[in-house]
């Protein structure tokens, strides 16, 4: 019925058009699919020829570039430039060590539950810091993490000011062995960065990722042509808490101790990861990635100079902002044209020969 | 004929500012109405109280017999109210034919297969067929003015509200675009058309609105308004001896 109907607007040619063809991946970015899987395969085999200390490394390298994704996709896309999503990070620690403490809940379930709880508390948030425009919603989202913090810090069920320590029958849940459990650690890390990534390509490739880079590029514009740009928002909003709340149990799990100072750290889950993004090149896939890179890079090459490293991070973040404002990646694709991961729709055009018959 | 689009005594202000002042405007389907007025007199901000940009101070909006004052932009533009800005708002990073696209599955309700095959036609016939897979920032103005009718025509309007888009045209462009307008209109989509450039409107308009200070000054046909002395005054600076 809606193809007569678009006949009706598009006039007598439909009837003699031939089906149009949309196609969906590029030259590179089959190349690099199959690149992809290649490194992705060495990583999964790295415990068996790799040393604990690597696995730290790209399991941290995981759940930061995980960060990064989901803080692209809201602000990169959705407009919600949030500077507290370390809530979700210390709502879904914290709730893992509550749990797993205090219920003797077993460690994988209150892991698959700390990112529901983190996706339904951000929804009460979101009410409040949706008010808010610009920097205000910034600020907004910063202040209402240090709520949350101010809470942990006097609730005793959480260890107050100290924090909680998970222990040792807890983690012998997940295996009595500590080399297989520091396996297992990280496997499971770098399976949340891979589902916390296919969720937000498949979000991008999707109609809903063609809306919210509409949003990204005019709000009023794609809200003219039918786009609900609030509950989009909202959406990605409560999409992002719940799959940070997860990511946080994570990365809590691995450090075996959660304060509020720690699990709600603006430095630590927010500051770094926008730095990663905007060097990389916000509002884009391979951003993220390569924000990740530069950032751990500069960290392990640099340590040994204390304050000059951050200094010299600072530094990068001016020039690359000044000479490269769209950040690494998104010069590369004014330059080139080049996407590894495509999200795009382009059309088939008919030879120069059809569309003259016209 | 019965009418689509109703204002009620609308009005607009902002603080002392009068934008729109207590307009009382019908458009019947199937019409192709021409606004005009100089620089401030309203007619954009007429357009955001049609499609929900901003809300009236006071007044009633009707379309297709709803009460749709209070409903924000997205739901009326799935009521089938497209428009083009004055200023082209293109989604610069994606490309023509995803700008498009976005009309056709959002406001059109149409599933991506459709949108293919609906969004390529509206291409050809907008004659921006070529340029699909560009990025829509590499357009230069006048193809982001015929992207901006492009994407509200992907969406299968009842009622296409097009501001300026023939601005800054050549004559040649300019007639080439009332041709399409034309075609929009002979397939019974309803059109209002603000524009500075008279003898295109009268070309495509049977009835013709002149706003002043965000009143309606004139309204009927376009012939007769045009040689109302007052809107001669107004509009083209013509002094009443």
């Amino acid at each position: 019925m809606a193809d007569h109907v678009a006949g009706d607007v598009a006039g007598q040619s439909a009837a003699d058009s031939a089906p149009v063809h949309v196609e969906r991946a590029t030259k590179a970015s089959r190349i690099f699919a199959v690149l992809a899987a290649v490194v992705l395969a060495a990583l999964i085999s790295l415990p068996w020829w790799g040393d604990i200390g690597w696995m730290r490394l790209i399991a941290e390298m995981a759940y930061y570039v995980a960060l990064a994704q989901l803080w692209n996709l809201l602000a990169g896309y959705a407009g919600l430039v949030s500077v507290g999503q370390q809530a979700y990070v210390g709502l879904g620690g914290y709730m893992l060590f509550y749990l797993t403490g205090v219920w003797n809940v077993n460690v994988y379930l209150a892991l698959l539950l700390a990112g529901p709880f983190a996706g339904l508390m951000s929804i009460p948030v979101s009410f409040a810091v949706f008010r808010l425009r610009g920097a205000y919603f910034a600020i907004g989202t910063w202040v209402v993490s240090e709520v949350f913090s101010l809470f942990a810090s006097l609730i005793l069920v959480l260890g107050a000011g100290s924090g909680l320590s998970l222990t040792v029958p807890i983690l012998q849940e997940i295996s009595p062995d500590r080399d297989v459990r520091g396996t297992m650690l990280y496997l499971m890390t770098l399976t949340m960065s891979l589902f916390v990534f296919a969720i937000v390509y498949l979000l991008l490739r999707s109609r809903h990722g063609l809306a919210l880079t509409a949003i990204r590029d005019s709000e009023p514009a794609s809200a003219s042509l039918g786009v609900n740009t609030f509950r989009t928002k909202f959406i990605i909003y409560v999409a992002t808490a719940a799959c940070t709340g997860l990511i946080g149990g994570l990365i809590f799990l691995q450090k075996l101790r959660i304060s509020p100072e720690a699990g709600f750290s603006i430095n630590d889950w927010t500051v770094v990861v926008i730095f990663m993004v905007v060097i990389g090149g916000i509002g884009t896939l391979e951003g993220p990635f390569i924000g990740m890179l530069v950032y751990i890079a500069l960290r392990e090459f640099l340590a040994d100079y204390g304050t000059y490293y951050l200094i010299l991070l600072g530094l990068l973040a001016i020039a690359i902002m000044l000479k490269a404002p769209m950040g690494i990646w998104g010069w590369v694709i004014h330059r080139y044209d080049l996407q590894l991961f495509p999200v795009g729709r382009r059309l088939k055009l008919e030879s120069a020969d059809d569309a003259s018959k016209r | 004929m019965a009418a689509l689009l109703q204002l009620q005594a609308v009005s607009k202000h902002y603080g002392a500012l009068k934008a729109v002042d207590d307009v009382n405007v019908a458009v019947a389907a199937g019409e192709a109405l021409a606004v005009i007025g100089p620089n401030g007199a309203g007619k954009t901000t007429l357009f955001n109280l049609i499609t929900g940009d901003s809300a009236p101070t006071r007044g009633r909006i009707e379309y297709g017999g709803l009460d749709v004052t209070a409903m924000p932009p997205h739901a009326r533009s799935r009521l089938g109210i497209g428009r083009s800005y004055q200023i082209p708002h293109p989604f610069a990073n994606m490309s023509v034919f995803e700008n498009l696209l976005v009309g056709a599955i959002f406001g059109g309700g149409a599933s991506e297969r459709e949108s293919y095959k609906r969004c390529s036609e509206v291409l050809k016939i907008t004659g921006l067929y070529d340029k699909a897979n560009l990025p829509a920032r590499t357009l230069t103005l006048l193809q982001r003015k015929r992207l901006e009718m492009a994407r509200a025509l992907a969406m299968q309007p009842k009622l296409l509200l097009l501001d300026e888009i023939a601005g800054g045209l050549t004559e040649y462009e300019c007639a080439e675009l009332v041709k399409t307008i034309k075609e929009i209109h002979g397939r019974g989509t309803t059109i209002v058309w603000i524009e500075h450039i008279v003898h295109a409107l009268v070309s495509v308009a049977s009835r013709l609105i002149v706003m002043d200070f965000g009143q309606v000054l004139a309204e009927g046909d376009p012939h007769e308004v045009m040689a109302n002395p007052r809107v001669r005054e107004v509009y083209m600076g013509i002094p009443v001896s």
